[in-house]
C-alpha cells in the first residue's frame, strides 16, 4: 500500500487520554512513601549569607530533614552551560543551593522535606536566616557600572559581548548617503508554561538506581549532568518523561532542583516529589527577552540596505544558567533577518543582574530583533518615503542567493546560512491573505472613535539543531509497531507526528503503529530532545533511518523463514510475505532497529505576517481586527498540528507586545509574583488571527524535507503589531519604540499631537 | 470530621486538614488527578470542577465547603467507550496541545453548554476568558466549543 498519512490533518493520538483527564502529569504520581519538598528561597536579591538556622524547623513534626548547601559533600555542585559553554561563562554558573551569597530574589537556600507540603511549608516560616544585604543591581545600566558586582572573581557584571560580522559595516557607514539611529527595547517575559514544573526522584538503593520522573526537554543531557553532580554511572539514572505540560524553552532545561531533590531522594532513602506553585514559578523558572538596542541602519537613497551596525544589551540575571546565552546570540546572528545586508557589525553584551537568570523563550532573540529590525525598516521607509512594502521586497533575501550565508559569530566563530525558500512568495500571500492595498487606504483614519493600522513584516525562524537524534522500531507481541524516540514531548503532539512518518515510512496502516515512545532515557541508546523546533526535522529523519534499517533487518529474517531472497519480502498491514507465502508480524514480536540522523546545519522557516489594527485613543486599547501569519514549513507532516503551533506561538508573541513583562524594583524584589500581575491573553484578546502554512520548498538538508516551524508565530509579532499601531497613531508622531505596547504605553502616544 | 459529598455521581466521605483545598482533596486523597493545579490563586481555572452545575475554581474551595454538594469532574464528564460530543469536537478542532488546561476547559465549557446550548461566540470567549491556555491561542478552543453546541440542545 501507499501511504500519505504525512501531510494529512490527523486528529492527535495524545488527545484521547489529555479530553478524559488521563494525562499523567508528574504531580500524578504518588509512590508509597512519598514525602515532599518545599523550598526556602531568598527574599534578598544580594546579600552575603551570614547564617542558617534550620534547627526549630527540625523539630516541627512531620519534617524530616532540611538540606541546605552544608549537607553537600565537596560544596554545592555548579550547573553547567548546556548551550555555547564558553569558559568565559564558566564564573558565571550557578550553584544548586546558595552558600556564601544570594543574587536574586527565588534563589534556594534550604529544601524542607516533610509528610506533606503543608508540613513543609509550615518548616520554611522556622527557619532562621541571616542575610548581610547588599546593594542590588537592579538593571543592566546599573550593571554597567561595575560599582556593585555579583561575583567578585571576574571583577565585572559583563560575562561576555557577542559579536556578529559579515561584510566590513564601518567601512560601508562612512560613505552611506542615509543613515538612522534608534534605540528599542523590550519586556522581560517568560515561558510560562500553564504546569508548573516538579520532579519526583526515587532511590533504590539494593539495585543503586535513581529514577527521576518529571525530565523533560532534554532528558539525556541533564542525565550527564546529574550523574556528575551526584557521583553516578550515568546508567544508574532513569530520567523518566510523563506527560509535560508545556515547554516553550523554559521546561526541562537543568534547573537547581534537578540535582536537588534527586539528592535528597537518595540521602533518605525515600522517594521524594517536589512541584513547584505559580510565585515561585514566575521566580525560579528562566525568564527572558529583556533587551535593548542602539542600532543603525545605513541605505542608499533607493532603499537599498547597506549596512547595520549596533550594540545591544541583555539583562541576563544573576547567573549564566544552561542555555542562557542563546537569545544573546541569536540578537547578534539574526538582526538582519530574511534581508539582505552585504554589511553588519552588531555587539551584544551579556550583563550580570539580581534577577531571576534569564534562558530560552520560544523564539529567543528573535522576538526582540524582528522587533528591532521591522520597526527600524519603517521608520527609514518614511524617512526615504518609500512604501514600506516595496522597501522590503527589495531587499529580501532573493530564492536564486540560496544557501544564504548569514553573519558570522563570535567568540566561537559560528557561522550559518539559509538552507532555502522564497521569501518574496510568502510576502505576497500575507498580502493577499489581509487585503493589503484595500486596507492600506485606513492607514492612520479615524473610524468610529478607532484610530485604524497595518503593518507587515517578514521574518524566519530556525530550526532542527544537531547534532543527532535517535529513533528505534519494536515489533510487539500482537504484531503491532512501537516507536521509540530521543525527542521529547512538550505538548506538541509527538506521538501523532511520529506515528504518520512511522505508518508512511513502513507502508502500514496507522493503528498498526501502536506506541510511540519518548523522551525517557530508557528507550534509546542516546537522545536530544526538545528544542530550537528540532523534533520533526531531527527525530522525524531518524526514524526514516530506523525504518529503512527495520525494514532490511525484517526482510532479512523474513526470507530466511519463507525461504526466499530478501528482495522479495512484502510487508502488508499485519503479515510479511514472500514466495507465495506469508507469516503475521506477530512472528517476529521483539525484532527492533534503530536508526539515527547527524546534521549540523540548521532549517530556516519562513514567512509574513500582516496585521489591522484599531486603536481607541482614550482608553489605549487596541483591538487586531485581522491577523495573518504565512509561514513555508518546507513540508507539512500534520497541518492540524502545524497551524496549532503557529496561532499558539502567535498568541504568545501578541502576550509579549501588549501585556507579559516581568517588572522589579530598585531593591530587586520581583513586583509581578501572580498570574494577577503577570498579565497572558485570554480567549476574549486576540479573538480573529488566522494561519495559513505552506511547503513550497523543502529543506535540502534533511530527508523529510521539514523545516522547524514551532517559533514563528511569535518572531514576527512585536515588530508587527508595534508598527501597526505607529501607522494607527501616525497622526500624534508616537515615540514607539519600546514593548509591551501596554494600555499606559498607548494612551501616552495619543496626548502630544504632532 | 468527614466531609460527605458526591463525586461523579458516587457519595464519598473524607477526612482531610481543615486546610485542605477542593483541588488537593480530589487530586491527593480520592487520587482524580484529572483536575490540574496551575496556579493556585484562583486565575488560571486549570482546576475547574462543576458543583451543583456551577464551574468552581478547586484551588479556591475548601473541602469542608463541599459538604452535601454533587461535584463533577472531568473523569465523570468521560466515559471508556468514546469520547463526548464536547471531548470530540475538541480533538476534532485541535483545541488542546499539553493537555494541563484541557480538564478545565471541557468542564467550563460543558457548565456554560449545559445552561446556555444556544451562546455566541462573544459568550464562548467571555466564560472561556477565565482559563488560561498557553498553547493553542484559543481560537481552536472556541471554535471547538462552537461546534459542539448541538449535542447540548434539548430536542423541541
Amino acid at each position: 500500500m501507499k501511504n500519505a498519512f504525512i501531510g494529512s490533518a490527523i486528529e492527535r493520538r495524545e488527545d484521547l487520554r489529555f479530553l478524559r483527564g488521563r494525562g499523567e502529569y508528574v504531580d500524578d504520581l504518588k509512590p508509597d512513601g512519598l514525602l515532599y519538598a518545599v523550598i526556602l528561597r531568598s527574599s534578598v536579591a544580594h546579600g552575603r549569607i551570614v547564617s542558617i538556622d534550620v534547627s526549630a524547623a527540625l523539630k516541627i513534626p512531620g519534617v524530616h530533614a532540611v538540606i541546605t548547601a552544608k549537607d553537600m559533600p565537596g560544596g554545592a555542585p555548579i550547573v553547567p552551560m548546556r548551550l555555547q559553554p564558553l569558559p568565559e561563562f564558566k564564573p558565571f554558573e550557578q550553584p544548586v543551593i546558595a552558600h556564601d551569597k544570594v543574587r536574586y530574589v527565588g534563589e534556594p537556600l534550604a529544601v524542607v522535606i516533610a509528610d506533606s507540603v503543608a508540613i513543609g511549608e509550615d518548616a520554611l516560616e522556622a527557619i532562621e536566616i541571616q542575610i548581610e544585604s547588599l546593594p542590588a543591581v537592579a538593571d543592566w545600566h546599573v550593571a554597567k557600572r561595575d560599582q556593585n558586582l555579583l561575583f567578585e572573581g571576574p571583577g565585572t557584571n559583563r560575562s561576555l559581548t557577542f559579536n556578529a560580522v559579515r561584510g566590513d559595516a564601518d567601512a560601508a557607514f562612512v560613505n552611506a548617503p542615509y543613515v538612522r539611529r534608534e534605540t528599542f527595547r523590550t519586556g522581560r517575559h517568560y515561558g510560562l508554561t500553564m504546569e508548573p514544573r516538579g520532579v519526583m526522584a526515587q532511590w533504590d538503593a539494593a539495585k543503586g538506581l535513581l529514577t527521576v520522573s518529571g525530565a523533560a526537554k532534554v532528558p539525556f543531557f541533564n542525565r550527564r549532568i546529574l550523574a556528575k553532580q551526584i557521583g553516578l554511572p550515568e546508567d544508574s539514572i532513569e530520567m523518566i518523561e510523563n506527560d509535560v505540560g508545556g515547554g516553550f524553552g523554559a521546561r526541562g532545561e537543568f534547573y537547581p532542583e534537578d540535582f536537588l531533590i534527586p539528592f535528597a531522594a537518595r540521602q533518605l532513602n525515600r522517594p521524594v516529589k517536589w512541584i513547584e506553585d505559580r510565585r515561585e514559578n514566575l521566580m525560579a523558572m528562566n525568564h527572558a527577552r529583556e533587551a535593548e538596542v542602539d542600532v543603525e541602519l545605513a541605505c542608499e537613497r533607493d532603499g537599498t540596505i547597506l549596512a547595520l551596525r549596533g550594540h545591544a544589551h541583555v539583562d541576563m540575571g544573576a547567573y549564566m544558567r544552561t542555555n542562557g546565552a542563546v537569545g544573546a546570540r541569536n540578537i547578534a546572528q539574526f538582526m538582519a533577518g530574511p534581508y539582505r545586508i552585504p554589511n553588519v557589525k552588531l555587539d551584544v553584551s551579556l550583563w550580570m543582574t539580581n534577577k531571576t537568570p534569564v534562558g530560552t523563550y520560544r523564539g529567543p532573540g528573535r522576538f526582540e530583533t524582528d522587533f528591532f529590525r521591522e520597526r527600524l525598516l519603517d521608520l527609514v521607509a518614511q524617512d526615504l518615503g518609500i512604501d514600506r512594502v516595496e522597501f522590503r521586497r527589495k531587499n529580501l533575501v532573493a530564492r536564486s542567493e540560496m544557501p544564504y550565508q548569514i553573519a558570522t559569530i563570535s567568540p566561537y566563530l559560528h557561522e550559518d546560512e539559509y538552507d532555502s525558500g522564497d521569501y518574496q512568495a510568502t510576502l505576497d500571500r500575507c498580502l493577499k491573505e489581509i487585503g493589503w492595498s484595500e486596507k492600506a487606504k485606513l492607514a492612520g483614519r479615524l473610524i468610529d472613535g478607532h484610530y485604524h493600522g497595518i503593518a507587515v513584516g517578514c521574518f524566519i525562524e530556525g530550526g532542527g539543531a544537531g547534532p543527532k537524534e535517535t529513533a528505534r522500531l519494536e515489533i510487539n507481541d500482537d504484531g503491532s509497531i512501537s516507536v521509540y524516540i530521543g525527542s521529547s514531548a512538550v505538548g506538541q503532539g509527538v506521538e501523532t507526528v511520529f506515528a504518520q512518518i512511522a505508518a508512511d515510512a513502513l507502508e502500514i496502516p496507522l493503528d498498526r503503529i501502536r506506541w510511540v515512545h519518548h523522551g525517557s532515557t530508557t528507550y534509546v541508546s542516546d537522545g536530544y530532545g526538545a528544542y530550537h523546533s528540532r523534533s520533526v526535522v531531527m527525530g522525524g529523519s531518524a526514524l526514516l533511518d530506523a525504518a529503512n534499517n527495520f525494514k532490511a533487518a525484517l526482510s532479512e529474517e523474513a526470507a530466511k523463514r519463507l525461504g526466499c531472497d530478501a528482495s522479495e519480502i512484502t510487508i502488508d498491514e499485519d503479515k510479511v510475505s514472500g514466495a507465495g507465502k506469508s507469516l503475521p508480524l506477530a512472528a517476529f514480536a521483539g525484532l527492533t532497529r534503530e536508526g539515527a540522523f547527524l546534521n549540523k546545519k540548521h532549517t530556516y522557516s519562513y514567512g509574513a505576517q500582516a496585521a489591522h489594527v484599531a486603536v481607541d485613543a482614550k482608553i489605549g486599547k487596541v483591538d487586531i481586527l485581522d491577523y495573518v501569519v504565512v509561514q513555508d514549513a518546507g513540508r507539512i507532516i500534520n497541518p492540524l498540528t502545524l497551524r496549532g503551533q503557529v496561532i499558539g506561538s502567535l498568541v504568545q508573541g501578541l502576550g509579549g507586545a501588549f501585556l507579559e513583562n516581568l517588572v522589579y524594583d530598585e531593591q530587586g524584589q520581583l513586583l509581578t509574583g501572580s498570574l494577577a500581575d503577570y498579565l497572558l491573553p485570554t480567549a476574549s484578546d486576540f479573538p480573529r488571527l488566522r494561519a495559513i502554512v505552506m511547503d513550497e520548498h523543502p529543506s535540502p538538508i534533511n530527508p523529510l524535507g521539514a523545516k522547524g516551524a514551532g517559533e514563528g508565530g511569535m518572531v514576527g509579532a512585536g515588530g508587527v503589531i508595534a508598527n501597526a499601531v505607529a501607522n494607527a497613531l501616525q497622526s500624534f508622531n508616537p515615540d514607539l519604540r519600546e514593548l509591551p505596547l501596554t494600555p499606559t504605553r498607548v494612551w501616552e502616544m495619543t496626548q502630544k499631537k504632532a | 470530621m468527614p466531609t460527605n459529598f458526591e463525586v461523579n455521581g458516587k457519595p464519598v466521605s473524607v477526612t482531610v486538614e481543615a486546610r485542605t483545598t477542593l483541588a488537593d482533596c480530589l487530586r491527593h486523597h480520592l487520587r482524580l488527578t484529572g483536575t490540574h493545579v496551575g496556579c493556585e490563586h484562583g486565575v488560571c481555572g486549570a482546576c475547574t470542577v462543576i458543583v451543583d452545575g456551577y464551574a468552581v475554581r478547586s484551588c479556591l474551595m475548601l473541602t469542608a465547603q463541599a459538604e452535601g454538594t454533587k461535584v463533577t469532574t472531568v473523569e465523570g464528564l468521560s466515559n471508556d467507550e468514546a469520547l463526548t460530543p464536547l471531548q470530540a469536537s475538541f480533538r476534532k478542532h485541535h483545541a488542546l496541545q499539553c493537555g494541563f488546561c484541557t480538564p478545565g476547559m471541557i468542564t467550563t465549557a460543558h457548565a456554560l453548554l449545559s445552561e446556555e446550548p444556544d451562546c455566541d461566540a462573544d459568550r464562548v470567549r467571555d466564560v472561556l476568558s477565565g482559563n488560561l491556555c498557553r498553547c493553542t491561542g484559543y481560537i481552536s478552543i472556541v471554535e471547538a466549543v462552537l461546534d459542539a453546541r448541538s449535542a447540548y440542545k434539548k430536542p423541541a
